[in-house]
Formats: C-alpha cells, structure tokens, sequence
C-alpha cells in the first residue's frame, strides 16, 4: 500500500470531495468577479450592462468626498499600524519570555478586545471619549470632538491585541536558547535583541502588522461610533452610500479596495516567501 | 492559547554551577522588572482605552433615560436589564443565535471536507490553494458583502437566472437567507483556516493504521480523523460563531427591516433611539455571553488553537 492512499479517499468520496472544492471557489470569487466586471459598466442603472467604460472610475477620481474618506483611511491605518505593532510586539516578548507581577491580569487583558464583539468596543469607544472630553474640558478648558485621533486611537486598542497574538505564536516556536546563547557571547540585552531575537520574530512582525493594516483599513462598525463630522474614513463612507442605496460609484470604489487589498496580500506571501525561513 | 508558557526567565545563569542564591534572586528580580517595563506600554494603553470605557459602559448600563434621551448618571436603576426580557429583545436575540449558528454550522459542512481536501494535495498544490482562500480572507470585507447586494438584487443575475430557468425572479435579497450566506460567506476563511492548520499537522499514520486493521473509510474517520481534528473544529466554531453573533455590517446589507440582528440592534440604541443605558446593558450582556461561551468551548475541546 502506498503512502497517503488510506488518506485520499478514492472512488466517489474522491469526486465528492473535488466537486465540493470547487463549489467553494466559486462561492468565494464569484461575486468578487461580478463586482469587478460592473464596475466598468457604463450603465447608471447598476444591474443592467450596456458598454464598458472607465465613467465611474473617473467620477470617483473627481468625487472630493472619496478622495477626503480614502486620505483619512490612510492616515488612520499607517499611524495606529505603526503605534500599534510597537505596543503590541513588546507585549509578545514580555508575556512570553518574563515572569512579572501582574502576568496573568495582563495576559487577560491582552486577549479580551480579540474576543469582544465589534458592537461592544464601539459602545465603549464612544462613551469613554464622551466622559473623557467632560474631564478634558473642565480640567484644561478646551472642548475636543470626535475626529481623527479618535479613530486612531480606538483602532490601537483593538490592533495592539492582534499584533500581540501573531507575534506570540512565533515566539512560542522560537528556542529561547539562541538569545541564551548570544548572551552567552557576550552579547549586551540591546544586542541579542537586536541580532538575534528580532530577525527572528520579524516574519511574525511583518504579519501582525499587515494584520493590523488590514484591521483598520477594514472598519466599519468601531469607527462610525467614533467618527466625526468631515472625518469618516473609506468603508463608513462607503457603507453610508450603501445604506442608501446602490450606485455605479460604489463598484468602482469597492472595486479598488478589493484590488487594494489583495495587491497588498499577495505582495507579502511574496515577500514571506523570498526570506529563508518561515514560519 | 491563553495556556501559561512555562519559560524560565532569561536572566536566570546557566545551569551546572553553584550560584550564589543572592546573586539569582538578584536576577530574577532584574529580569522581571525589565518584562514589566516591556510591558508597561501595553499595560497603560489598554488600561486607559480599554479597561476604563469597558468599566463606564457597566457603570451607563445602570443609569436612566430622559425623556428626550439624555442620560442620567446618578439616578441608578437596573431597568435596562429589565427591558432585556422584553419579548422583542428575546426574538432579536433568538434569531440572532440561530442564524450565527445555521452559519457556524454551514460553514463546517462545508469548511471540512474542503480543508480535508487542500491538506491531502501534494504540498506544491497545497500552497496554491490556500493563497486561493488567503485572498478572500483578507480583502476588504464591506466590499465582499456589498458585492453580494450586487449578485442578490431584483435585477442581478442570480434573479435572472432563475427567471429564465421560469421559477421567476428570486427574491433573496433582505431575508433572513441572504444574511446566512453573507455571513457564510464572510466567515468561510475562519472556519477553512484553523481546521486547515489541525488536518495539515495530523499523523496520517494513524488513518493508515486503522484502515490496515480493517477500519472502514467512515469508522476511521469517526475513530481517528474527526478526534485529531478537533482543535481545529473548536477553534473555528469560535471564530465563525462569535463575529456572526454581533453582526452589524452583513444583516445592515443583506437584511431588511424584519431581519433586525443584535449587533443592529444594539448600534440603534446609540446612533438613532438614544437609549444609551439600554444600549450599554445589552452591548455588556453581549460580550458577557460570548466570553462565557469562548471559555465553556475551550474546555469542552481542549486548549490548543
């Protein structure tokens, strides 16, 4: 008996099972494929093709109000990616290589805004930065709103967590001996970090953050909570138009999004490939 | 994967030499003052911004409503937690139970046997096949479900389809049914990828063992396969469970007025009701469920992820 024969069920099981993953594919890349292809239609009524035209793709080019929602998104994404992979990788290395006072009441407080529903971090998002600016406006007397630092600092919370997890995992299969070892050599903490620890940890860096990016840049229901006036980011914008309505517009600007996104995946299996060892 | 990982400190010298216990006690409290300042960023950000609003939606569950939806801090009463028992919050939260787990179980059906599939491939085909699943994962899911508004609406093909087919257009769009696919659809990834991970890693020896020893396809599957596979099958319950529970965006798209989903319904008492304490108690009810379950379910299958 060969090798992986008990394993691969043959005969109809085989057919089954084949004729089941294909159906998925389909499921999967059918309305992504449908969605691409309208959004060059010319027509302004949304289901119905007639010629294939850029129109939309130029009336978003055009539309300020996109082009205002597609900066804040960037803006927001890149600066809490930033903070929140720092944060979030120094939590990795203490919850996995130190024993401190207080472990286990962080490593708790660490997972729990993974596990928390989108609706109730908004909730919380929202009437902590109501109470916050009473406090801020009679302490300093100056009255904040809702805005961009607040999106951006809701989005920390939820991402520090994420990026924690992901660097964690890789942690957790790395061999603490090598830093050992580099210490060993004399190595000062800065440098065995530096040297050692961190290249190694680094795909998992990169994956956290991209997961953090991706996080953000996602968003709907935790940045509508928190959002201002004149301050929506992207997907707000967009689910506001889709709530009333679909339009040609929204399939031009979901279509770059997708291709956004998964130009941005596809680049880092690349990347992740090209480096000698993965995870 | 909350499991304490019993690493010893870095600080601790090499073992085989007699130290000086002052000496190692020194260390140690060396090494954990520098894990609590790698800490302590974390420590404060989530401390302010996440601990602190979790703690004042508890204390604006407890508060009262005026008449022109203002909230009053300060006259306590527990009528928001009253009011979830009123029997449309019941039917609200009854629905949404059954539709998030039609969909967790959905997506099992569907998610195993098709990551049963990828992880007997060759590992060249393999790795094709998950990048084939990766893609979706983690594009832009407003736009994935918005597509689906697209391929479900009055004139869209589906409808025309079935139009020409002479079962005339399908109403699918704003029904309970266009919600579970959105969110099957949505949340595939989640149950693909963990059951995926448990298969992949899995001694095929053992399947092979049991077939010699005369086990049917089914009983080694039923014996071996399925058990190995657990973890996996517990992890992305969890995912897929937990997300299409406190679905806001899907049943938003998808759904119509009488498809009305907890997470919908908690965002309304914010954004146009005004009824903050209400909101609140459920949003904490909410979470309070979900954790109790996560940890109920992580028990029951084990602990790895």
């Amino acid at each position: 008996m060969r090798a992986g024969d008990a394993v691969r069920p043959r005969g109809p099981a085989q057919r089954v099972l084949a004729a089941n993953t294909w159906a998925v594919y389909v499921f999967l890349y059918a309305p992504i494929l449908l969605l691409i292809v309208f959004s060059f239609n010319d027509n302004r009524i949304v289901g119905v093709w007639n010629t294939a035209s850029l129109r939309w793709y130029r009336e978003m080019l055009d539309n300020a109000a996109v082009l205002n929602a597609l900066r804040n998104s960037l803006i927001v994404a890149l600066a809490s990616t930033a903070v929140s992979t720092v944060i979030g990788t120094a939590a990795a290395l203490a919850l996995e290589r130190f024993r401190f006072p207080g472990r286990r009441v962080y490593d708790g407080l660490v997972y729990l805004p993974v596990i928390i529903p989108d609706v109730t971090m908004a909730v919380m998002m929202l009437l902590f930065f109501v109470e916050a600016f009473v406090i801020v406006q009679a302490v300093l007397g100056i009255s904040p709103s809702l805005g961009i630092p607040t999106i951006t600092l809701s989005h920390i919370a939820f991402n520090i967590s994420f990026v924690a997890i992901v660097v964690r995992a890789r942690l957790a299969g790395l061999d603490p001996a090598l830093e050992e070892a580099a210490a060993d050599l004399y190595a000062s903490r800065w440098q065995a970090f530096r040297r050692v620890t961190l290249p190694l940890i680094m795909p998992g860096v990169l994956g956290g953050a991209l997961l953090a990016l991706t996080l953000s840049l996602d968003d709907v229901v935790v940045t509508s909570f928190v959002a201002g006036p004149g301050s929506t980011t992207l997907p707000v914008y967009v689910f506001g138009l889709v709530r009333r309505g679909v339009t040609p517009l929204i399939n031009a600007v979901s279509t770059v999004m997708l291709v956004a996104s998964m130009l941005l995946v596809l680049g880092s299996l690349l990347i992740q490939r090209r480096s000698p060892d993965r995870a | 994967m909350a499991s304490t990982v019993s690493t010893p400190p870095t600080g601790t010298p090499a073992s085989g030499e007699a130290v000086d216990p002052a000496l190692e006690r020194a260390a140690e409290r060396a090494a954990a003052r520098r894990g609590a300042l790698l800490a302590l960023p974390g420590f404060v950000y989530l401390g302010l911004f996440f601990a602190v609003p979790l703690a004042i939606v508890f204390v604006y569950s407890f508060a009262t409503r005026s008449s022109t939806g203002r909230t009053i801090l300060g006259e306590w009463s527990l009528r928001s937690y009253g009011r979830l028992f009123d029997p449309l919050v019941g039917g609200i939260a009854w629905r949404s139970l059954w539709i998030a787990a039609l969909a967790t179980a959905i997506c099992l059906l569907v998610g195993y046997p098709f990551a049963y599939f990828i992880a007997t491939r060759s590992p060249r085909v393999r790795g094709l096949l998950l990048v084939g699943v990766m893609i979706p994962f983690w594009s832009n899911f407003l736009v994935r479900t918005y597509a689906w508004r697209l391929l479900l609406g009055s004139d869209g093909p589906l409808s025309q389809l079935t139009d020409l087919a002479g079962l005339g257009p399908s109403r699918l769009l704003f029904t309970p049914t266009a919600v579970l696919i959105g969110l099957v659809y949505g949340f595939l990834p989640f149950m693909v990828l963990p059951l995926y991970a448990a298969i992949e890693r899995m001694d095929f020896g053992l399947v092979e063992a049991a077939r010699d020893l005369y086990a049917s396809g089914w009983k080694a599957f039923r014996h071996v396969t399925w058990p190995l596979s657990r973890p996996g099958v517990v992890a992305g319950s969890i995912l897929v469970f937990i997300p299409s529970l406190g679905a806001y965006v899907t049943p938003e798209i998808l759904g119509g007025s009488r498809t009305t989903m907890l997470g919908s319904f908690i965002v309304r008492q914010f954004l146009s009701a005004r009824d903050w304490p209400f909101g609140s108690s459920l949003s904490f009810v909410v979470m309070a469920v979900m954790l109790l379950a996560t940890m109920v379910y992580f028990r029951v299958g084990g602990k790895t992820l």
